[in-house]
């Protein structure tokens, strides 16, 4: 078996939560709040879409049920920070110490119970052919929606009115109040459009990677996440590829030490972060195209002038 | 001075009557034993065996006994914290079921020194701290006896959490248990560092795999090795629990501890008074702390026969794991020709070396 092909096909596989969390969180941080809780959401994600599918022994209702409670759980941040407006990183932290005690809690009586794995997608014809269907032709059907997802979010963002709104909001929401755009109705919807994605990340862990519910299961997910937005500088395409960049990396260093590379482990552990890291810093070099991206009002609350 | 007198004898009475109380309390009131885990009880492993062996502690011991448990405590000064609350509350014997609650029990022992602590894979004992482990390395001896007769590639592979001593010599015994029976087998380790983290073991599955690994075992917590194996038609090797509902095909069988035994005998000694410190104690198959799955059906007659003959070996101690000679794999001679290393060696704590047969270098 020629084992490069099942190294990039775990390599998609690894990185397909992570681009769901990211856009997400691209587009919430784009309307210019800063949701630290996506840990908190995909685990709680995790938990639902499992007992779901579960329960319903449909994977659609255990992905909507992911979605559904990442968004219950978004809206408890929006209302805290956009009508209380609660400092938006204490509460985001709050938010993911909040999401892996009430997963734990929820799932206590799940672990333990398995799960059959999604079935991947065939398609005739395609699936059968040699290396190229199966690198590109046999994944479940949750890789190829993340791809539409990047789609959609890179079309909303630099083509579409509404996107240039949330963009506008995420600058200067001042301004865009002051025209009579809609600021909180927006940053609510982004902000639970935040919530669905990292429940289907959550969901992706707990439904098709490792098919089982366990408590923490993220590991620290959704921080990589989060990390990808800024050192893809809030752009949809960069975001994707740190994402497969971090997967990718994760896989090659596992791969190293199963051909006995003489590599410490400890450094191969690092590489994926510091790789990610390294290359998106190289691709922003330019100090400009940092500024230009990051929404300048991130973090900040917004209180509207009468 | 009448009344003085008299109000001496009155202390004295009351004195002597709330010494009375408080011994009729002691002999009537149950031993309160505590757990301390590291994880959820329903971890699927590990923590979740030593809380079925304290279900059963407590209804072989009936109300002699009361116990209590405190999950999920890191192991970090927080566990510090959980140690001398159930010390307060008046728990006598606590069991302390993670190796790094080892220092923080060090200081709550000689504060507490009427409470008696039994600490799990440790090895810093003290009046009143003894050390238990099961002898895992004759379980991972047994895997690989399994996986070196089911091996059509040669190739075996191993999940490991850390390089430390006690996870090297389940690599090495495995190995030393399957080129016991095939010596053309490699065995392939893969670290990720971690104890847990279901997507990461899964990715280092899949690689072990794609390297032509068809035998998996793991030293890491979660089942996503065996969903792997389950998936790609290849075999595992479960740890600390029973796995196979997560791929009944692909786990042939595994290592498991039932701690009820030890929790009962160490509770029966509080009781009579014979409890004593400074005691390090190691079970394994013969003594029922190490406990093997069941064999999966897919296992040929004859396989199942060395297994049982191995083990059988290994109860009686006509067999130990580490018998030399043994080179590791740079070629220095670890342990002679002629000699066994057991538990009792220094030795045996500071395994740090790969037997010859492993593919790999040991990370420094």
């Amino acid at each position: 078996m020629n084992p490069i092909v099942p190294m990039i096909s775990s390599t998609v596989v690894a990185a397909t939560p992570l681009i769901y969390a990211a856009l997400g969180e691209t587009i919430v941080e784009k309307a210019g709040v800063l949701n630290l809780g996506i840990e908190g959401m995909m685990l709680i994600g995790a938990v639902a879409g499992f007992a779901a599918t579960l329960v319903t022994g449909s994977d659609t209702l255990g992905f909507l049920a992911a979605a559904a409670a990442g968004i219950a759980l978004s809206l408890a941040f929006g209302f805290l920070t956009l009508n209380l407006q609660t400092n938006q990183v204490a509460t985001g932290l709050a938010l993911t110490l909040f999401g892996i005690g009430l997963s734990a809690f929820v799932g206590h009586n799940l672990a333990g119970t398995p799960l059959p794995p999604l079935p991947s997608i065939t398609i005739p014809g395609l699936t059968s052919i040699p290396i190229i269907g199966d690198l590109l032709f046999h994944y479940d059907i949750m890789v190829y929606l993340s791809l539409v997802l990047f789609a959609a979010v890179q079309w909303f963002l630099t083509r579409s009115h509404a996107g240039l709104t949330l963009r506008a909001i995420g600058e200067s929401p001042g301004v865009a109040h002051a025209i009579g755009k809609p600021v909180l109705t927006t940053r609510y919807l982004a902000v639970m459009f935040g919530g669905a994605c990292a429940g289907v990340a959550g969901a992706y862990l707990s439904l098709v990677q490792t098919p089982m519910w366990v408590e923490g299961m993220s590991a620290g997910k959704g921080w990589i996440a989060l990390a990808l937005v800024v050192f893809g500088t809030w752009k949809p395409m960069r975001v994707v590829l740190g994402a497969y960049l971090f997967g990718g990396v994760t896989q090659f260093q596992l791969f190293a030490q199963g051909f006995g590379l003489p590599i410490p482990t400890e450094f191969l552990s690092m590489l994926p972060y510091a790789a990610t890291v390294i290359v998106l810093v190289i691709i922003c070099r330019d100090p400009k195209t940092i500024l230009l991206n990051q929404p300048a009002s991130l973090g900040i609350s917004f209180h509207a002038a009468a | 001075m009448k009344l003085s007198e008299n109000w001496k004898s009155l202390r004295l009475f009351f004195a002597a009557g709330l010494i009375a109380a408080s011994s009729a309390a002691a002999s009537a009131e149950p031993l309160k034993v505590a757990f301390v885990y590291l994880g959820p009880v329903k971890d699927g492993g590990w923590t979740q065996m030593h809380d079925v062996a304290r279900q059963k502690l407590e209804a072989a011991m009936g109300d002699k006994i009361k116990t209590t448990y405190v999950e999920n405590v890191p192991e970090t000064a927080d566990s510090e914290r959980v140690f001398r609350q159930l010390a307060a509350d008046g728990n006598k014997l606590i069991f302390a079921t993670s190796f790094g609650y080892m220092e923080p029990l060090q200081k709550v022992a000689k504060v507490f020194p009427g409470v008696k602590f039994e600490h799990v894979n440790g090895f810093k004992t003290a009046p009143n701290i003894v050390v238990y482990e099961p002898r895992f390395e004759e379980g991972f001896y047994l895997i690989g006896t399994i996986a070196g007769l089911m091996t059509k590639s040669n190739t075996l592979g191993f999940i490991g959490s850390f390089p430390i001593p006690s996870v090297m010599r389940n690599i090495d015994s495995m190995t030393l248990g399957a080129l016991a029976v095939n010596p053309k087998i490699q065995m392939k380790p893969i670290w990720v560092n971690t104890w847990y983290d279901p997507g990461k073991e899964r990715q280092a599955a899949e690689t072990l795999i794609a390297q032509g690994a068809d035998n998996v075992a793991q030293n890491t917590d979660s089942p996503a090795s065996i969903q792997a194996a389950q998936e790609k038609g290849t075999y595992a090797f479960s740890i600390d629990a029973d796995m196979s509902s997560f791929g009944p095909k692909a786990q042939l069988t595994g290592t498991t501890e039932d701690w009820s035994g030890y929790y009962i005998a160490e509770t029966k000694k509080v009781l009579d008074g014979t409890w004593t410190g400074n005691r390090h104690t190691r079970w394994g198959l013969k003594e029922g702390m190490v406990v093997m799955a069941p064999l999966n059906p897919v296992i040929p007659p004859d396989v199942v026969k060395v297994f049982d003959d191995t083990k059988a070996k290994l109860i009686s101690g006509e067999l130990k794991p580490f018998v030399g000679p043994i080179s590791d794999s740079t070629g220095a001679v670890k342990v002679a020709a002629g000699s066994t290393m057991t538990d009792k060696d220094p030795a045996f704590n500071s395994v740090n070396w790969f037997v010859k047969g492993i593919d790999g270098t040991v990370p420094q």
